[in-house]
């Protein structure tokens, strides 16, 4: 053998041999990702160790030695010394939920928030059966929710003024994202596109809206608009706020979008042109289904994005959940208690953020076909 | 050069290809073209029977590709004439659509839809621009991927194809708009050796079925057994065109024969 490695030949069919001992299996998994060199071994032990350091000092505070019923801040620290104290949750969610709404009228927004679950079946399912008539009908969910919240012809009329909490993170935020998209779609297309008045005017809407903070397009819409919109003309604070939220989202939706644009190959523009597809049959069958595909990582960034940047509305003075921590505090019996606000607060958040973003990498598994 | 030897061996049934004497395909008239100032097509005149089949060749960057571009517009040209099945090609975006769902089109990357199946691929432009019920544009898809010997794969998706395979979907794709005339922009160009054939075959078979096609490519074996012409073009003008015998066996022009020297002499 060893005279002829140089121009080894095989004189016969060679069996196919199970791979080396310890490379599969639980231990080949453990040494190849954790242990697979001595860098990383130092931070697969660094890790464990922090982690043991913190975990159970978290959960020990969050769940074992934590007070449900109390009726004000002393009573949990006398009930528990590192604990939290649960009990302001308990007592004041449902203000956290919707704000100073109706307690009476609760069933409404809930049925609202029942409903656009409901109608997202539609959009989200694409399998679905009879999909094209139950978008139509997802359609007009703007308008009953619009209804079921604020009220009028025949329901109880509700003010802005009382909505707050998670209801008012989740009107700002659903409109903004179901705007948003599209708006910023039209966007990316006009900024892409040959006409040179309809790019000009994109580029100098993204450009503006990019360039400001979103703080300062609330206070427009809180105290400028008054002076900009003919004398009479007042429309409601929390629709100013929704349209901004939007305007702003999607200025850097469109910036996404145009990213997944640019990174197709021309040829699919011009295969599409070849075939004789005129410009929107190819921008809605071919160009935009794989643009979305790859941009979106990005768009649910923005979504997430977007849904966080909901709480700066309680700097023109709305309701929020974190615009909800102070009247809280205001309260003698809770006063001191920061902690457990802000962690129920931010697992509100991250629920949903987590939902978009499960669901964005589900979508992107369904719609992977194989490589180009 | 091994594609040309491996191109030798395919057979094609001249006594099939009829060129029409009075009916004129495609009609060329003193165009011109500049890439800023780059002049890209200079004053090319040409005029294209149906039934022909045209073999374009030339060096890199001489211009083939640009102008059979220009017969569907996928590029513009700034001066001179282009008449395509009596519809002559301006800005006008509604002749712009009719020529070219006359005229069917493959590139030298296939340009597949990725997010489509090969028959969503195929049944798109019948169904949308064509107007074509589902049902019926999926027959003639089927029919068409049986023409390109690939029937099985029709509910693929072009990543899990072979680049062959998907060249011939491509073929397919363009002739589901039952094309009078078809541009192929070096179709064989991407491909590995023992799949150019396979795509060489279908052409073949088109051309014994009377289509007109305009063909850049260097399969010279494909060209002396399919072309009736073979137009030589440099530096954006057509320097040489002749009957295929002729035009190998006896170039006129120097550079026609310094390139046939270069692409034969391997």
């Amino acid at each position: 053998m060893s005279e002829n490695t140089f121009a080894y030949v095989a004189t016969s069919e060679k069996p196919q041999l199970p791979p080396p001992q310890g490379t599969t299996g639980a231990v080949g998994w453990a040494r190849e990702n954790l242990f697979s060199s001595p860098l990383n071994t130092i931070l697969t032990l660094i890790s464990v160790f922090v982690v043991f350091s913190t975990v159970p000092g978290i959960f020990n505070w969050a769940f074992v030695n934590s007070v449900w019923n109390a009726n004000s801040l002393d009573e949990c620290r006398a009930l528990t010394e590192n604990g939290a104290c649960w009990a302001v949750i308990r007592e004041r969610y449902h203000q956290f939920l919707f704000g100073f709404y109706p307690t009476e009228l609760y069933w409404r927004p809930i049925l609202a928030f029942v409903l656009l679950f409901v109608a997202l079946v539609p959009a989200l399912w694409d399998g679905m059966p009879k999909r094209g008539a139950a978008l139509m009908a997802s359609m007009t969910y703007p308008f009953v929710a619009f209804w079921l919240i604020w009220g009028g012809f025949g329901l109880e009329p509700v003010s802005s003024t009382k909505l707050g909490g998670l209801l008012l993170t989740m009107i700002i935020g659903v409109s903004g994202i179901s705007f948003s998209l599209p708006i910023g779609i039209v966007l990316a297309l006009s900024r892409s596109s040959n006409l040179p008045i309809v790019k000009s005017l994109a580029v100098i809407f993204i450009e503006f809206i990019r360039g400001v903070p979103l703080i300062t397009l609330l206070f427009v819409a809180h105290v400028l608009l008054n002076y900009f919109l003919p004398k009479g003309v007042n429309f409601d604070i929390v629709l100013r706020v929704v349209i901004m939220v939007t305007l702003f989202a999607s200025a850097y939706m469109a910036e996404v979008i145009r990213g997944g644009l640019a990174a197709l190959p021309k040829g699919q523009y011009e295969a599409a042109d070849a075939l004789g597809l005129s410009y929107w049959q190819s921008m809605r069958l071919i160009i935009l289904p794989q643009a979305l595909k790859i941009s979106i990582p990005g768009i649910v960034n923005t979504f997430i994005g977007l849904f966080k940047d909901t709480t700066l509305v309680l700097i023109i003075g709305l309701m929020d959940p974190l615009g909800l921590v102070a009247p809280t505090l205001a309260d003698q019996r809770w006063n001191g208690i920061f902690v457990e606000l802000y962690a129920f607060i931010a697992f509100m958040f991250f629920i949903f953020c987590f939902a978009m973003s499960r669901y964005s990498m589900y979508l992107e598994r369904k719609l992977h076909t194989g490589h180009r | 050069m091994s594609d040309v030897n491996l191109a030798e061996d395919i057979q094609a049934d001249r006594s099939k290809m009829h060129v029409s004497d009075t009916d004129v395909a495609i009609e060329i008239t003193g165009m011109n073209k500049w890439y800023g100032d780059f002049h890209v097509l200079r004053d090319i005149n040409l005029k294209v029977m149906r039934g022909e089949r045209i073999v374009i060749c030339g060096p890199s960057g001489s211009g083939k590709s640009t102008m059979i571009r220009c017969i569907n517009r996928l590029e513009e040209h700034q001066k001179g004439r282009i008449v395509v099945d009596g519809i002559e090609l301006t800005s006008d975006l509604k002749k712009i659509d009719e020529i070219r769902r006359e005229v069917g089109m493959c590139f030298q990357h296939f340009n597949l839809f990725p997010h489509l199946t090969i028959l969503e691929n195929c049944t798109l432009a019948p169904i949308w621009v064509r107007k074509m019920p589902k049902k019926q544009a999926e027959e003639i898809a089927m029919h068409y991927l049986e023409r390109v010997k690939i029937p099985e794969q029709a509910n693929k998706y072009p990543g899990q194809l072979s680049g062959g395979q998907q060249q011939r979907v491509a073929i397919a794709r363009s002739l589901c708009m039952n094309p009078k005339v078809m541009l192929f922009d070096e179709p064989t160009s991407a491909l590995d050796p023992e799949m150019i054939k396979e795509v060489l075959d279908v052409m073949i078979g088109l051309a014994e079925e009377g289509m007109t096609m305009l063909c850049v490519t260097h399969e010279m074996g494909f060209a002396r057994k399919v072309a009736n012409r073979v137009i030589f073009m440099d530096q954006g003008q057509i320097v040489e065109q002749n009957e295929p015998e002729p035009f190998f066996t006896n170039p006129q022009h120097e550079r026609t024969q310094l390139f046939l020297s270069q692409i034969l002499n391997h």
